[in-house]
């Protein structure tokens, strides 16, 4: 067993870009404003950068192939630059890569960067896709809330939760990160709603209705990292580090299987999460975690994410959320900034997004919306494609001395 | 063993949705006021992702309920509105019934008795000793909106098995002319018939054509009209068929229902669908004449053998499976008669590689899956290594057709985002009986019908258009078993 990135590598500085319906800026403008708040968080100059990991999600509808784009807009010192695309996982994807290259002593400073342009599409919600020849021969080729909302479905079924009781708990997620979006000002949704509006939305992808499902917006983040060494070397005192990152994918089990995943889960976040929680050394997750950032794509998806990352028992999510457990002032707040489903879903840079609340929240620099309890370790669960088949992120920081 | 010529099997396809008449009549009176007499009952109209080629296929499963499919030597797909002039219309059919290759294909086409012509050479080549022929007709009929076509047709399917063995029917004869009597054309290429004066179709083609034909052949047959069972004459008109048997000296009580007020007149297809309707409760010994006319008149003779086939869907149960539909403007829509603005998600280009369709065209076409010889276990599609989480063997898989197969809702949604010409989108994980998942379109259902662990059955059907080079992406969809 490797013995994994806990403590190997710290987060010298952040930037994250107002998400949103960005009408006034291109992809490499986004770029330069995530950057320029994460170097100068870092304190450090551009030429000092050794290697760069760049995160989109909708390449072609975007900046284009390649890496270049990133070394472009940033003038970067004609460093490596890779890009990286993973569903919705990229941001957390281009995190690793750089982690990694620090980790490995090829890089002093790695350079991890998510963006995407969606409202140069034209839709709302994402844009539609081919996913290669062969499957568009035999797959469905649904929207993202169509294929989501049948976790729904099987969530009733398998632990008998009346429609009902589930839709009002999917509305508290959603109610929830309003709240929380509200008091955040790099937020794409900056407004409260009631319950009332949520249950009564336009339906969308039974049961989802419009609010059960996340923005789509244009934004971009930044993470610059190195070693703890360098770091204190820098000047830094407060140090947020890794103390995990694990990435877990389909294999094809759950949309092939018959008669095995019920739908009513995520098996890749359960994987990533067993092994995430083993390379921080967390043994009882519902007591440690101080914080959780999720990927809130949907109300539901939030929900069973809660069970799959062992917060709340299996087939009882829905009662912690009704209780207020996630709540900003709950046990464990979940999407404390909003969230994907307020401070919007950039694809490419949402990973880093979560990751950069993290890290203001652990530094106590999240203003109106730091949580009171000081945290010391945060979760981060940055997930792409559909439950039948993904990839899904988690990332664990906490305080160096956590 | 009987080596008697003529019908081993037989099967129906009739779309679910009946478009009600009225519905027509009620949008398009201000202009067509005249057709009010035609606004009455309702006819089958096919969903946005059926066609000629998707009828065809569903009837001729029908027609091989309980048939050993290796036995089958020719498909022929009869029909005016086959999707493909240069692509084989019944080879694509013959691939969705996972036929051997060794299976010969025709496509008969360019007048509305193809179905009945092509059936004379079935049955010719079956007297010969051939393999049997399946013999399908299907039509999916394109009117113009307030045409009298528009009130009168509707779309359908039937096939027929030819051969020699233990016959329902029993070919006797038959008997045609070929006359160029223009009732109505279409051009190549084009969408609509142009159709001439009813009153001089109905008295100098139907009637004087059809009457001197049948007349001609039950002589040359030996057969006396008195001792006709069943008269099909395949026009819905009201009165022609009845006109036809008096004039030929066939008893009034004979003439068989032409589907007119629950189906309309599915062209090609019709005179095959009404046999399939008379073989459903033929007697022993009974007589059957059917008709077929277009440019002249086909005339094939039938005897009932009274040998019963195992359960089926047929004309009955099709003519069952029905959901009344007034939504006249979906339908128009769904036939291209009506431009409604689909969106950006309607944009996606559907360009289907032709090497790739080909590699895949057991699965794709045929649905077939793979089974692992060492494990078990069935997954679809097939792959070099198994799913099985524990035992990922390698190379080991054997063809698994799962069309016939039952299936089961595991998760669904209706998704009304995604772009589909019938929203909701109703889609989600399937298990089959005895293995196999994938996530499948659900199709032709209902809002109450879609629940987890419905039980369903595959269907073959239109996934998607390619509008920019015009080709059609066909798959399999669940529908609810009821």
């Amino acid at each position: 067993m490797a013995s994994g990135i806990k403590d190997k590598v710290a987060i010298l500085g952040m930037g994250c870009a107002k998400f949103g319906e960005r009408w006034d800026k291109d992809a490499d403008q986004l770029m330069v404003e995530a950057f320029e708040e994460a170097v100068t968080d870092a304190g450090i100059e551009t030429s000092q950068i050794d290697a760069a990991w760049l995160g989109v999600g909708f390449d072609a509808m975007n900046i284009g192939p390649s890496g270049i784009p990133l070394s472009m807009a940033l003038r970067l010192p004609n460093c490596g630059v890779t890009k990286v695309e993973n569903y919705c996982a990229s941001g957390t994807e281009s995190f690793r890569g750089a982690v990694y290259a620090v980790a490995s002593g090829a890089a002093d400073i790695a350079l991890a960067l998510g963006v995407e342009k969606l409202k140069d599409t034209g839709y709302g919600g994402l844009p539609v896709r081919s996913r290669g020849t062969t499957f568009d021969m035999i797959g469905i080729t649904g929207s993202a809330p169509g294929n989501f909302a049948q976790l729904a479905s099987a969530y009733r079924k398998v632990h008998g939760v009346e429609a009902a009781d589930l839709k009002r708990a999917m509305a508290h997620v959603s109610v929830k990160s309003h709240a929380n979006g509200s008091k955040n000002p790099k937020a794409h949704l900056q407004k409260a709603v009631d319950m009332d509006t949520v249950l009564n939305a336009p339906m969308i992808a039974e049961p989802l209705g419009l609010f059960d499902c996340c923005g789509v917006s244009d934004g971009a983040a930044c993470a610059i990292v190195t070693t703890p060494e360098i770091a204190r070397s820098l000047g830094k005192h407060d140090l947020v580090t890794v103390k995990a990152l694990q990435i877990a994918t389909s294999n094809g089990w759950e949309l092939q299987q018959g008669g095995g995943w019920n739908g009513s889960f995520f098996h890749t976040t359960r994987v990533a999460a067993q092994k995430a929680y083993k390379e921080a050394g967390v043994t009882d997750p519902r007591s440690q975690i101080s914080l959780s950032e999720v990927h809130d794509c949907f109300s539901i998806t939030e929900l069973v994410t809660m069970e799959d990352l062992y917060l709340s028992k299996e087939g009882e999510a829905w009662k912690d959320v009704l209780d207020g457990f996630f709540d900003a002032d709950g046990q464990i707040p979940c999407q404390i900034d909003g969230g994907l489903k307020c401070f919007g879903h950039p694809i490419g840079a949402s990973g880093l997004r979560m990751i950069y609340e993290n890290y203001l929240q652990l530094l106590g620099r999240a203003g109106a919306r730091q949580r009171q309890t000081p945290p010391s370790l945060a979760l981060s669960h940055n997930l792409g494609g559909m439950p039948s088949q993904n990839v899904s992120a988690i990332a664990i920081v906490g305080l160096a001395d956590a | 063993m009987s080596t008697d010529t003529g019908i081993l099997s037989f099967g129906a396809y009739i779309p679910r949705k009946r478009l009600q008449r009225a519905a027509i009549h009620a949008t398009n009176k201000w202009f067509a006021g005249g057709l009010g007499g035609l606004a009455k009952g309702e006819k089958a109209i096919a969903n946005w992702d059926e066609d000629t080629i998707t009828m065809a296929v569903e009837a001729a499963r029908d027609a091989l309920e309980g048939v050993d499919r290796a036995t089958v030597g020719t498909v022929t797909l009869a029909s005016t509105t086959h999707p493909f002039a240069d692509r084989s219309n019944a080879g694509v059919v013959k691939e969705a019934l996972t036929l051997a290759d060794a299976t010969a294909v025709g496509d008969h086409n360019g007048s509305m008795r193809a179905g009945t012509s092509a059936l004379i050479q079935a049955l010719a080549a079956a007297k010969g000793g051939a393999a049997p022929t399946l013999a399908i007709a299907s039509e999916l009929r394109l009117s113009k909106p307030a045409s009298e076509a528009e009130m009168v047709q509707g779309d359908a399917a039937a096939a027929l098995l030819v051969g020699q063995g233990e016959v329902v029917a029993r070919f006797l004869g038959s008997h045609s002319t070929s006359i160029d009597f223009v009732d109505h054309f279409r051009a190549t290429g084009e969408d609509f018939d142009y159709t001439w004066e009813s009153r001089w179709i109905r008295d100098e083609g139907y009637t004087a054509l059809t009457v001197a034909a049948v007349k001609e052949g039950l002589a040359k047959l030996g057969v006396a009209p008195g001792d006709v069972a069943r008269f099909i004459m395949p026009i819905t008109l009201k009165g022609v068929a009845d006109g036809i048997a008096k004039k030929a000296g066939i008893k009034p009580e004979a003439v068989a229902d032409t589907l007119g007020a629950t189906v309309g007149d599915s062209g090609v297809a019709h005179p095959l669908l009404l046999l399939v309707a008379a073989l459903e409760t033929a007697a022993e010994g009974d007589r059957i004449v059917v008709t077929g006319f277009g440019q002249g008149v086909d005339v094939l003779v039938f005897e009932a053998t009274g040998k019963a086939l195992s359960p089926r869907r047929g004309v009955a149960g099709s003519l069952a499976r029905r959901a009344a539909d007034e939504n006249y403007a979906r339908w128009l829509f769904h036939r291209g008669n009506l431009a409604l603005d689909r969106g950006m998600r309607a944009e996606i280009d559907e360009k289907q590689p032709g090497t790739t369709l080909y590699r895949n065209r057991k699965a794709v076409l045929g649905l077939v899956g793979g089974r692992c010889t060492k494990t078990g276990t069935v997954q679809f599609p097939k792959s070099d290594i198994s799913v099985n989480p524990n035992d990922h063997a390698a190379h080991t898989q054997e063809d698994y057709p799962l069309a016939e197969k039952r299936a089961r809702i595991v998760t669904y949604t209706a998704d009304s985002l995604t772009y589909s010409p019938a929203p909701p989108s109703y889609y989600g994980l399937i298990d089959f009986e005895g293995g196999g998942r994938m996530m499948a379109e659900i199709t032709d259902c209902d809002a109450s019908e879609v629940e987890v662990g419905r039980e369903l059955t595959m269907m073959f059907r239109i996934k998607a258009f390619d509008e920019r080079r015009d080709f059609i992406k066909y798959f399999w969809k669940a529908v609810p078993v009821r």
